[in-house]
């Protein structure tokens, strides 16, 4: 049962891939989708991907594709950006709308401290430099779910800038290597979320939910540093994981709390850069890559065959696997930016800059956010390396599922096993049981301290690893039962018996005499058989290293 | 009693000489006597006579609140009321009542003021008619022969205030006298954490001390502002001031806002772009414009309770057209003008050469204050307005941009640079009507500036009206209202 997941972990390439579906759980099914883009990713990782035409000379008419994102994430607040009310997902349609968010006249907005806080973190997290002064903008266009009409956001001086995100991709089969790439990120800026429009099309009408107006979102523009979807998706995954481990956004893409435009384009190496399009609105990992990659294609298909590209909103139709032109809302938008009159200019400081004698409730100090930042995403895989000796993909499996380093360490508190041994045990079966079951980690009928005790029993050679399996089986099923009780009813205990070992290895050796005439012959498979029919006769319970130790010595010359 | 100052009236109160009741009664009923004037949008009686009342009951248990309680007040029709009908003067907002009190008013509610009801405007402030955004406190008050006192920008709370131009809007203060006015802004001045634009220091409630000698005073007199079109009777009124103070010790002296003359246009491009911005709000969604067999009008708040908000699209129309109907319907020409230049001064390619240009000119003219001020000017003596107030058929014969550039010429510049200023009624022009000139301070030197504006007043003795002849006599209220249509006649 774990064999297949596996050869699905270690199989280079695809746990990049599971690195997408991360947090959504719907096991292999996920990675399928990705398949069809897996030729080109696969050299897109390595150097800038050139993607060679079918039709032509080979070397003739490459494609270079450039992805550049604007990632939108819900930042983590108990109060909106501007205004007291509460932020809260699910909650009954406009419960959570003050005055403010209703855009009644004559309110003002009020900004959050957290909110600065969030994206002064962020910046950080993402090496941004920090502006000490921004800005706030207002962007003009009429929808019936941005009640005052236009949304403050950070257009002219935004809150950070000139950062970047370093993401890694896998390449190769077994060894595979890590390869880091890093992804310059533009500006990250302070807005307000909109509204929700819902269209009621039976009785053709609108009804507007205004919890989520004015939530505050950090708006994380990556520049066009990508080649493919698999990078954009990786580097978004990575973004997500930062995001988390700060605690800035719960960035759940489900429940829209990280939402994904990417800006793609093609061209021939050494050309300028082609026209490029918007594909919109990808808000499930799942698509991201599947989206970039199909537009990539649409694009080269398109010029190929003469025609051009246009400068164009587009989304991605998931049933049909391909994007679509969206609905042009009246032609070019002009937002008619102005700044915003009642929000005076932002100011933060550091500890050199920092106003003596100021209210500590009324300053924000870069420098004390600096000190306090967690451990993020990638020191954390290194330590890992360094702490525990394990790979390099086994460190970003292990951050990949919600709550599975934790149980990782928990385990590795409590066993005397080698940590590769945890390692594998943890990423290949448990992991495994748990995707097959479509369980988070926290949802495993198995505890941190069971799977500890397991790896004991099979540390100290009292159960072989087979057995050891089948304990892990029967845990996953009967809760309540202890590694130890299982292998006492089960009778899984190896022999310790040496006499008899060499008893049953004795017996085996004569009943099978053509079998020791081939290892003799110097048939290296040969001995395998024997271990085995003596496993067979032990009922499993021998440890197969004791076995082939004591035939190795009596079919010695 | 009803001429008097707030200060005479709040001794007569605590003296038992009137009681709130009786008070607000009174207002009452000059209200009604001069409704011909239009002067209330809504006239809020039982709110009125319900807080008068509970004023009563604690003079009676002697606990009043302070020199406010049982004072009536009204307030323009732009700060927004609790439960009170809060229009703008404008078809979009008619009917719309606010669930929540603007700060100020609050404030004043808090001190026990009465508040009789809402007074008239241009829609949405955009006229020369307290709120102060170009002038709209002073110009007023000079015509009406009170005082009109614009506080510096960020000491009160636009919290409320249903915006003109944010970044010039402040609420003004309209009394008989400066220390009436001295009272109130004690009240409202200070930090409000609704409005991040209000200054975080604390402002406690003070009495303006009396100043005896302004011999240290140096009084600068901006010479841009002996404008052409300076009415001859307004101009020796402004010089005669300019001898008292000098005959009084005080250094006055010929200063110069070289930016003056741009104050006009470049308050024109802000102005408008801020009204496009701010108007944009109003689409309909909203605040549904109700038609006659319809109900009236519903508010957000009304529709967030229920779940939705009403659409009001008809089958096959587009919300955008519905947008563009709304708003057609709901704004008068001079919204809907301001609205269409506001957004082409926003227009990404207009942006830098009208926006971008006009806030540097602002920058410019708010330099200009700030060096008159460090060469140790303390206050800049103006007139207010051209000329004494323009009777009806003049006042209509100009269009709105026309009028508001000529009545704001001497108001404008100081929204512009965020300063106080204070109109204080100087005296009679001969044909009766009164005149103001205008006192313009240091930034958030409010204090000082009305200081000096209050020794000037005394100096002056502007004449009190005589409001009490009209109560007591009840034909001379109908001789008034005959003047007043012979007047529109004229």
């Amino acid at each position: 049962m774990a064999a297949p997941m596996l050869r699905w972990w270690c199989l280079g390439r695809r746990w990049v891939l599971a690195c997408i579906d991360g947090g959504s759980r719907h096991g292999r099914g996920a990675a399928i989708g990705f398949t069809s883009s897996r030729k080109r990713g696969q050299t897109s990782v390595a150097q800038q991907p050139l993607i060679t035409s079918q039709k032509s000379r080979k070397g003739e008419h490459e494609w270079a594709a450039v992805v550049g994102l604007e990632i939108h994430a819900q930042i983590s607040s108990n109060s909106k950006l501007f205004s007291g009310s509460r932020v809260h997902f699910a909650a009954p349609p406009n419960s959570l709308v003050s005055f403010f968010d209703a855009s009644l006249p004559g309110t003002l907005p009020v900004l959050n401290r957290r909110c600065v806080e969030a994206a002064v973190m962020t910046g950080l997290a993402l090496n941004c430099r920090i502006n000490k002064k921004s800005l706030f903008d207002r962007k003009h266009y009429f929808y019936a779910d941005l009640p005052a009409g236009y949304q403050i956001t950070q257009q002219r001086l935004p809150i950070a800038v000139n950062g970047s995100l370093a993401y890694s991709v896998c390449v190769g089969k077994k060894p595979s290597r890590v390869i880091t790439k890093t992804v310059r990120i533009k500006q990250i800026q302070l807005e307000q979320d909109s509204g929700k429009s819902l269209h009621d099309e039976l009785r053709s009408q609108t009804l507007i939910d205004l919890n989520r107006a004015g939530v505050g979102l950090l708006e994380v523009v990556l520049e066009p540093d990508m080649s493919c979807g698999e990078e954009a998706a990786t580097a978004v995954r990575e973004l997500q994981l930062i995001l988390q481990a700060l605690g800035t956004s719960r960035a759940n893409m489900a429940e829209g709390q990280l939402r994904v435009d990417a800006n793609v384009s093609v061209h021939h190496p050494g050309e300028p850069l082609g026209v490029r399009t918007e594909v919109k609105n990808l808000n499930s990992a799942k698509f991201l890559a599947k989206a970039i990659d199909s537009e990539i294609e649409r694009q080269i298909h398109e010029l190929e065959n003469g025609r051009e590209i246009l400068n164009e909103t587009r989304s991605f139709d998931y049933k049909l696997g391909c994007t679509m032109p969206m609905r042009d809302k009246e032609g070019k938008q002009d937002y008619r930016f102005m700044p915003e009159p009642n929000l005076p200019p932002l100011l933060l400081y550091d500890t050199e800059s920092l106003p003596p004698g100021a209210d500590p409730q009324q300053v924000i100090n870069i420098d004390w956010i600096r000190e306090r930042l967690p451990e993020l995403p990638s020191e954390t895989r290194e330590r890992l390396i360094q702490q525990y000796g394990i790979l390099p993909e086994h460190s970003f499996a292990l951050l990949n599922e919600v709550g599975l380093l934790e149980f990782f360490q928990n385990v590795i508190k409590e066993t005397r096993a080698e940590p590769k041994k945890v390692t594998s045990w943890v990423l290949n079966i448990f992991l495994g049981f748990l995707k097959q079951q479509n369980l988070a980690v926290n949802e495993s009928p198995v505890t941190p301290s069971a799977l500890a005790e397991l790896l004991n029993l099979l540390d100290r050679k009292a159960i072989s690893s087979t057995a050891a399996k089948q304990v892990f089986e029967e845990l996953w099923r009967s809760e309540g039962k202890t590694p130890s009780q299982i292998v006492s009813e089960k009778q899984l205990e190896l022999m310790q018996d040496q006499e008899a070992l060499e008893r049953a290895c004795h017996t085996v050796m004569e009943g099978h005499p053509q079998v020791v005439m081939d290892v003799k012959r110097g048939n290296p498979r040969a001995i395998n058989k024997l271990i085995g029919l003596v496993r067979k006769a032990t009922l499993s319970r021998a440890d197969p290293t004791a076995i082939k130790e004591i035939l190795e010595r009596k079919l010695s010359p | 009693m009803l001429g008097r100052t707030l200060r005479e009236v709040s001794a007569a109160l605590k003296q038992g000489q009137i009681t709130p009741t009786e008070l607000c009664q009174k207002c009452l009923s000059l209200i009604k006597k001069t409704k011909f004037l239009n002067a209330y949008i809504t006239v809020s009686e039982e709110v009125a006579l319900k807080q008068a009342e509970e004023s009563e009951k604690r003079y009676k248990k002697g606990r009043s609140l302070g020199d406010l309680d049982g004072i009536p007040i009204a307030v323009k029709d732009n700060f927004s009321t609790s439960g009170i009908e809060t229009t703008c003067a404008s078809n979009m907002l008619k009917g719309y009542v606010p669930p929540y009190n603007a700060t100020v008013v609050q404030k004043l509610l808090d001190q026990g003021a009465v508040l009789m009801g809402k007074t008239n405007l241009d829609e949405f402030a955009m006229g020369a008619l307290g709120s102060d955004t170009g002038g709209s406190t002073r110009n007023p008050a000079a015509h009406c022969g009170v005082v009109g006192f614009k506080p510096s920008y960020g000491l009160v709370s636009r919290h409320g205030l249903i915006p003109l131009v944010n970044s010039m809007d402040v609420p003004g203060i309209l009394t008989r006298c400066v220390d009436d006015a001295a009272i109130v802004l004690g009240m409202l001045a200070g930090h409000d954490p609704k409005d991040s634009t209000t200054i975080q220091d604390p402002v406690k409630p003070f009495t303006l001390p009396t100043l005896t000698d302004v011999s240290k005073l140096c009084i600068g007199i901006p010479k841009e502002y002996l404008a052409p079109e300076l009415s001859g009777e307004v101009r020796s009124f402004w010089s005669k001031a300019a001898n008292l103070f000098e005959s009084e010790g005080a250094k006055v002296i010929e200063v110069s806002l070289p930016h003056t003359s741009y104050s006009i246009v470049c308050y024109h491009v802000l102005c408008t772009s801020e009204v496009a911005s701010n108007m944009a709000r109003f689409d309909g969604l909203e605040y549904v414009l109700g038609d006659k067999e319809e109900e009236p009008l519903r508010t957000v708040s009304q529709n967030v309770n229920i779940g939705q908000k009403c659409h009001r699209c008809d089958i096959n129309v587009s919300t955008e057209a519905m947008y563009a109907a709304t708003r057609r319907e709901g704004f008068n020409d001079v919204v809907r003008g301001r609205i269409l230049a506001g957004n082409f001064f926003l227009l990404k390619e207009n942006y830098e050469n009208y926006f971008i240009k006009a806030q540097k000119v602002r920058r410019l003219i708010a330099n200009d204050f700030v060096k008159v001020f460090n060469s140790g000017v303390d206050v800049l003596l103006t007139p207010t307005t051209l000329r004494g107030a323009a009777p009806y058929l003049e006042f209509i014969k100009e269009d709105n941009r026309t009028r508001s550039a000529e009545d704001d010429i001497f108001t404008q510049a100081v929204n512009m640079a965020g300063l106080p200023a204070v109109s204080v009624p100087v005296a009679l022009s001969n044909l009766g009507l009164p005149i103001g000139l205008q006192f313009i301070g240091r930034a958030f030197c409010d204090q000082q500036l009305l200081k000096i504006a209050k020794w000037f007043e005394k100096q002056v003795q502007f004449p009190v009206i005589q409001l009490q002849e009209l109560m007591d006599d009840g034909s001379s209220i109908s001789e008034i209202e005959k003047l007043a249509s012979v007047s529109l006649k004229h």
